[in-house]
């Protein structure tokens, strides 16, 4: 499980000053669970997910994931997560195989093990056609499944997806979804960051809407619907920043700004 | 620290490396090809045309001497010397190549010198910098100085004095200096430097991959959310860059050996035939000290590990390859300074200087292959150069754990 509380980074820029990116951010997500950060481009999701992943370190709070604490015990935090970003490429002179073998003995994993993770993840994506091949050959889907594997050779408790659908097509973006339900189903803990509403209506247990790096309203989908009396996400989530900004019909413009 | 993790990550690292076609490049075919095409083929082809221009038989014009037949007849016979007619455009004619050099006989040249006259000037015009003109010239010099000696002799026999009656004394000069410290005195400048100028080369290339390259393919990331520690992971790719280098000296001392040898075999064989002496200037051996060549590779581990680590900091604060390029290309200059300034004469190794990176282990090694050991210089140098190493990489390892060097947006 995860459990963030006033989980905080502040940016020093020599131009722009202080910039908190992320600002007293709470929130806990169970293990079968997937906890979705709905939020603008700047609003602040990708600080708070790299600092759950280890790459960032906060300037203030805590996080706990899976037990370690993210400040404390940054390595056994990664040995417990597996993240998948827009931003986290593959190796591309390696082959398929290779990339998983390089991470499998990263996660000190024995060759044996590894080699039967490999074979069942092969089987499960069906990637056993191109395991042998060199990755910049692949098409996106193809790199895609081989990321996927990548995220799960250590099985990891916890899953960590910052905009995994980001430049993806209709086929590829569905495959993700699928996967990311399938981390459900196998009693993940999810977390997931994303601005596209109908993934959050058709994934999330829970959804934390976050905007200038504050987390501004948290709930189930139904929950939110409830809340603001009306059925429409993209609705909910103009109200809920456009109001933080002081301003709700300037809310969709205020948004393009973005806040980082 | 976990050797398993940077065994782990060197190994990767260098399947990587080995599969990249512009690493190849760097690592082997510029030390094995380019290096040895460039020095010794540059080399080649000026001693062959140089030897072609002293194998002619250079056209020569004289202008005057209408009255001296004696000087007219003995330039007829020279065999290397052929008389073209004389005509007023030689100068331009030796401009255009088309003649290599006049002479210009004052008037009453034999009656002069047969009545003991006043030494009349025999003017030479030439085209200078040109090769085949300068060896018109060397031949024009031969003759004439066998002419004179020739006058010179039939004067003092008929004077009954001694051959070398105007010459009253004899110098001649021996070199004492072994033959490797002649050839230290001339390579060892050269060798030190190329060998510092590779060592960083070699490592550029495989530091800006594992570093901006890696944050441009987004690559990056992917590995520091896996479990490696930062050290671990530094150190795994630092190893890596490192091997880049020594592999570079390593693949160019080899190909330079023994294209040397392939050379030095060829100008031997050359000579045989032409039935010559190979022999340097003054007629003395050029070789290099063995264990001054294996002593300048010690020194150049050290380096190498400075170069890497210093090259690895710079290449991670660029966000891309090309910024990393920027970066990095300047420094070339500060490697070739201190190298090039050691490959002059005058400057030799002191104290001061031996606590001058890089400066230091060019001027020790220039005197370890004339075969000197100083060995309180020597430890010195590489002491220091371990020390700077060690703090290059210690900056390395704390750069690459700075969010604002890793994320820099």
């Amino acid at each position: 499980m995860i459990a963030v509380q006033n989980l905080t980074k502040v940016f020093r820029d020599k131009k722009r000053g202080e910039i908190r990116a992320v600002d007293d951010v709470s929130f806990s997500v169970g293990s079968g669970r997937i906890y979705g950060l709905l939020g603008a481009n700047g609003a602040g999701k990708t600080t708070t997910l790299r600092m759950l992943a280890t790459l960032l370190k906060p300037t203030g709070g805590t996080a706990i994931v899976n037990g370690f604490d993210v400040t404390r015990e940054p390595e056994k935090v990664r040995a417990n997560v597996g993240f998948m970003a827009a931003s986290t490429a593959l190796y591309g002179r390696l082959t398929a195989r290779e990339t998983l073998v390089y991470f499998g003995r990263l996660n000190g994993l024995a060759d044996a093990e590894i080699g039967a993770r490999i074979g069942r993840l092969s089987g499960e994506l069906d990637m056993d056609e191109f395991l042998d091949r060199r990755v910049d050959k692949f098409s996106t889907g193809m790199k895609q499944k081989v990321s996927i594997a990548r995220t799960l050779i250590h099985d990891p408790a916890v899953m960590i997806f910052d905009e995994p659908t980001i430049g993806l097509d209709v086929m590829a973006a569905r495959t993700i979804v699928q996967f990311i339900r399938g981390c459900r189903e196998r009693g993940k803990t999810v977390v997931y960051s994303t601005h596209v509403m109908s993934e959050v209506e058709k994934l999330c247990d829970c959804v934390g809407i976050v905007h200038g790096g504050k987390l501004l309203a948290e709930g189930s989908v139904p929950e939110l619907r409830a809340r603001h009396g009306e059925q429409d996400m993209e609705e909910i989530f103009v109200r809920v920043v456009g109001g933080a900004d002081g301003n709700p019909a300037s809310g969709d413009l205020r948004l393009k700004e973005g806040a980082q | 620290m976990n050797w398993r993790q940077i065994s782990t990550v060197y190994c990767k690292e260098l399947i990587d490396t080995l599969r990249d076609r512009r690493s190849l490049i760097s690592m082997f075919v510029v030390p094995i090809v380019v290096i040895p095409v460039l020095m010794f083929g540059a080399a080649a082809v000026s001693y062959k045309s140089v030897r072609k221009a002293y194998e002619e038989i250079p056209t020569v014009m004289l202008i005057g001497g209408a009255d001296s037949p004696r000087l007219r007849a003995a330039f007829a016979a020279d065999k290397r010397i052929k008389l073209v007619p004389f005509a007023d455009d030689y100068a331009a004619r030796i401009e255009n190549k088309q003649l290599r050099a006049a002479v210009e006989v004052p008037d009453d040249f034999d009656a002069t010198v047969a009545r003991l006259g006043k030494a009349p000037v025999v003017m030479i015009y030439n085209y200078a910098g040109d090769v085949h003109s300068g060896a018109a010239v060397s031949e024009l010099t031969r003759f004439f100085s066998a002419y004179g000696d020739k006058m010179v002799r039939s004067r003092l026999a008929a004077k009954n004095l001694p051959a070398d009656f105007h010459r009253p004394f004899t110098v001649k000069r021996q070199n004492v200096a072994p033959p490797e410290k002649v050839g230290g005195a001339q390579l060892g400048g050269l060798i030190p430097y190329l060998l510092i100028l590779l060592c960083f080369t070699g490592a550029m290339y495989s530091a800006l991959d594992l570093t901006a390259g890696e944050k441009e393919r987004g690559t990056m990331e992917t590995i520091l959310c896996s479990p490696v520690g930062r050290t671990e992971l530094v150190l795994g790719k630092f190893l890596l860059v490192l091997t880049a280098s020594l592999v570079t000296v390593v693949c160019t001392l080899a190909s330079l050996s023994l294209t040397a040898l392939g050379a030095v075999r060829l100008l031997a064989g050359d000579a045989a035939v032409q039935g010559a002496k190979v022999v340097g200037e003054g007629g003395l051996e050029i070789s290099v000290s063995l264990p001054g060549l294996f002593g300048v590779c010690v020194l150049v581990v050290p380096l190498a590990v400075l170069f890497s680590a210093v090259l690895f900091s710079v290449a991670l604060c660029a966000k891309n390859y090309k910024e990393a390029q920027s970066y990095v290309s300047p420094l070339i200059f500060v490697i070739i300074l201190p190298a090039a300034l050691a490959m002059l004469p005058g400057v030799e190794l002191n104290a001061k200087y031996a606590l001058v990176p890089l400066l230091n282990v060019a001027l020790v090694s220039k005197e370890m292959v004339s075969g000197n050991f100083p060995i309180g210089m020597i430890a010195l140098i590489f002491g220091s150069t371990c020390v700077y190493a060690a703090a290059a990489l210690a900056i390395a390892v704390r750069m690459f754990k700075k969010e604002s060097v890793i994320f820099r947006a």
